[in-house]
């Protein structure tokens, strides 16, 4: 393979040291300045479907500015955190509180007016609409114009239209499917459609931009580049939660992870302390029957 | 667009496949300078509002007027079955929300105007039929904002029963309540107000013009309107919903405001549609609002093209001019007249439409789409 990916784990730990270097000598904060504001809080969160526990027990929070990796096997519950996050799934019991205001019970478009956006793990985009108007789908969010300002033309119509327009064609610029603005999405390739969906939750203008399995399908060289796009995210100062099962895509980009596995939280920490994690490997690899 | 049919025979000729690929009639307006179009839509609205007198052009005229019924009648009658198609249209077309009981608001607005404006209402208001007017909307929105806020979370099929149940409710209703007098129903509704300078009122019983022009205007103004919504976030957010509800929802969009908005619109467009039929029939009991018509409005969507103004318009105005242009056609057979069949003929005519053009006569480019991805569902290749 000749990917130009991070190979070793020591690697990947160097790699981050230095982006946070990086990032620390320019403009934005490097993880260490802006580790205390927390953005997210999920705590003692449970969740039941009948007699099946989907989450059980979870606490966790995200910081301000980082990305942040949720992982686990199949089925441990990453996908159902998420939905509880962003209001598809009201938890049995426990707290979810963004920004230090709580957000069980509150409704889905609420939520993501709040500063929450999220993709899809199976891509879930308007199929028949052109990606320029996905984008600006999600751009309405934060619009007022409704039913009689649109009747009637009002000067704040014409306003929304042009500023939404624009917002959406920067951000498919910024994910770098501009040049396909006009094409009705479904006819995008499945990269581009990727990437379209991470544009249309950009374009709700989140605090916390959730991204569920975003590299699902892709081969190392389209990793690598949304590696990339996701540090760019990060850089314009959107905190970053990502699902993942690629483990070498986690660790190269996260500034911290949460381990889930049957819906209970094994492991939180940096993706080296992680990685060590007897539970984790364990998790992953099985566990011989004798060391049990 | 880029999806030329690859898998068309060579057969077809290069030009008109060209024509295809670059949007048809419509892409080639689309095209033209804003000046160009304007001129063509003054154009078209006039040969509308024309329309009366297309018996006196030679040769053709006979043809298309009808025979059985008086010709501006036939045309009033095609105005308010197109204003319901127009209003079905954004339910079904633009929403995606199923609605087989669309005559019920067309039943509230009728009704309405009915009990304020008649001496046989137990109100006794007697009110001008143009006072009645916003009233009337007003109940057939309040209405469609009634029947919306609970049935909303429903879903397809559901939602189609549960608004099916609504007009029979309606129906029932009007058929054995006192106040809306059922089958003796209510006569004397007065006619829209004005009169020429001899004294003679514009709006009479003898001569069906006048309301066809007022039921073309009435058209016009929906059709901007409609149009100014469908382009807009409104319009957006109703494909959204259509497309893929809970990702609308969660990419921020107030579904159940926008699905409300959509019924409310539809209930305002139905209510209009009912509000000119009491002005012109000036008689109307409960036999009026039968099942068949909200079927026959939702065939005449679906038959012009859901999602399309212009197809709905189209749709609207065949399911009334069809059956009108058969009366008083001797049938070769039993001799009668061919009014009878006109059932069947339009059974058959839309099963024709249905097996060689699914996506209706002048199908919306987004449902034809979604029409092509669901043969696939069906039938994986």
């Amino acid at each position: 393979m000749s990917e130009p990916h991070v190979e070793t784990p020591q690697q990947a730990d160097e790699a981050n040291a230095h982006r946070s270097d990086v990032a620390g000598g320019t403009s934005a904060p490097g993880p260490a300045e802006r580790s205390s504001d927390v953005l997210l809080e999920v705590d003692h969160v449970t969740l039941r479907f009948g007699g099946v526990v989907a989450l059980n027990d979870v606490s966790f929070s995200l910081r301000k500015g980082e990305i942040f990796g949720l992982i686990g096997p199949n089925g441990a519950g990453k996908t159902t955190c998420f939905n509880a996050m962003t209001g598809v799934y009201r938890p049995t019991s426990g707290t979810i509180s963004f920004n230090g205001e709580s957000i069980v019970g509150k409704k889905k478009h609420e939520i993501t007016r709040g500063g929450i956006a999220r993709t899809f793990q199976n891509v879930r985009l308007f199929p028949e609409m052109t990606a320029l108007e996905n984008v600006m789908v999600g751009a309405d969010a934060h619009h007022k114009t409704s039913v009689v300002g649109a009747l009637f033309r009002l000067p704040r119509h014409w306003q929304e239209e042009r500023s939404g327009r624009e917002k959406a064609l920067e951000l498919l610029r910024f994910v770098g499917i501009v040049h396909r603005a006009g094409e009705v999405s479904r006819n995008l390739s499945y990269g581009e459609q990727r990437r379209l969906e991470i544009a249309r939750a950009l374009a709700t203008n989140p605090t916390l931009l959730c991204l569920d399995e975003p590299a699902a399908g892709f081969n190392p060289a389209e990793k690598e580049e949304l590696l990339a796009l996701i540090r760019k995210i990060r850089d314009t100062g959107v905190t970053v939660l990502l699902i993942e099962h690629d483990m070498r895509l986690v660790m190269g980009v996260t500034d911290r992870i949460v381990v889930l596995e049957f819906g209970k939280k094994i492991a939180e920490g940096t993706p080296a302390e992680v990685r060590d994690n007897p539970k984790v490997i364990a998790a992953y690899l099985g566990v011989p029957t004798d060391a049990a | 667009m880029s999806d030329v049919k690859v898998d068309k025979p060579a057969a077809v000729p290069a030009d008109k496949k060209n024509w295809r690929s670059s949007g048809g009639v419509r892409g080639w307006f689309g095209r033209q300078h804003w000046a160009v179009r304007t001129v063509l839509i003054i154009v078209f609205a006039v040969l509308a509002y024309l329309l009366p007198y297309a018996g006196d052009i030679p040769v053709l005229g006979p043809q298309i007027i009808t025979e059985g019924i008086d010709w501006p009648s036939a045309l009033f009658n095609m105005s308010y079955y197109v204003l319901l198609a127009l209003g079905l249209n954004v339910v079904v077309g633009f929403a995606g929300l199923l609605d087989l009981g669309y005559v019920g608001f067309f039943a509230v607005g009728a009704y309405t105007v009915a009990l304020l404006t008649s001496p046989d209402s137990i109100l006794k208001t007697e009110w001008g039929w143009l006072a009645a007017v916003p009233v009337a909307l007003a109940v057939a929105m309040v209405s469609g904002l009634i029947l919306g806020w609970p049935t909303l979370r429903l879903r397809g099929d559901y939602l189609a029963i549960v608004t099916l149940g609504f007009a029979e409710i309606i129906r029932i209703f009007a058929t054995s309540s006192e106040t809306l007098r059922g089958d003796r129903g209510f006569a004397d509704i007065p006619h829209p107000p004005g009169s020429y300078s001899d004294g003679k009122p514009i709006f009479g019983v003898a001569d069906a013009t006048p309301y066809y022009w007022l039921g073309l205007s009435v058209i016009i103004l929906v059709i901007l309107g409609v149009r100014n919504l469908d382009r807009s976030r409104v319009g957006r957010s109703w494909l959204a919903i259509r497309e893929d509800e809970e990702a609308a929802e969660i990419m921020g969009v107030r579904t159940i405001k926008y699905k409300l908005w959509a019924f409310a619109i539809g209930a305002f467009i139905g209510g209009l549609g009912g509000v000119m039929f009491a002005g012109q029939q000036g008689f109307m009991n409960s036999q009026t609002f039968i099942l068949q018509f909200s079927i026959l409005v939702l065939a005449g969507v679906v038959m012009g093209g859901s999602g399309n103004i212009f197809g709905a318009i189209l749709g609207g105005a065949l399911i009334s001019y069809i059956p009108d242009r058969l009366r008083g056609i001797e049938d070769p057979i039993f001799h009668t007249d061919l009014f009878g069949f006109r059932f069947a003929i339009f059974g058959a005519i839309i099963i024709l439409i249905m097996i060689f053009r699914p996506q209706g006569l002048i199908p919306s480019r987004r449902r034809a789409m979604e029409l092509k991805d669901r043969e696939k569902e069906v039938a994986p290749q």
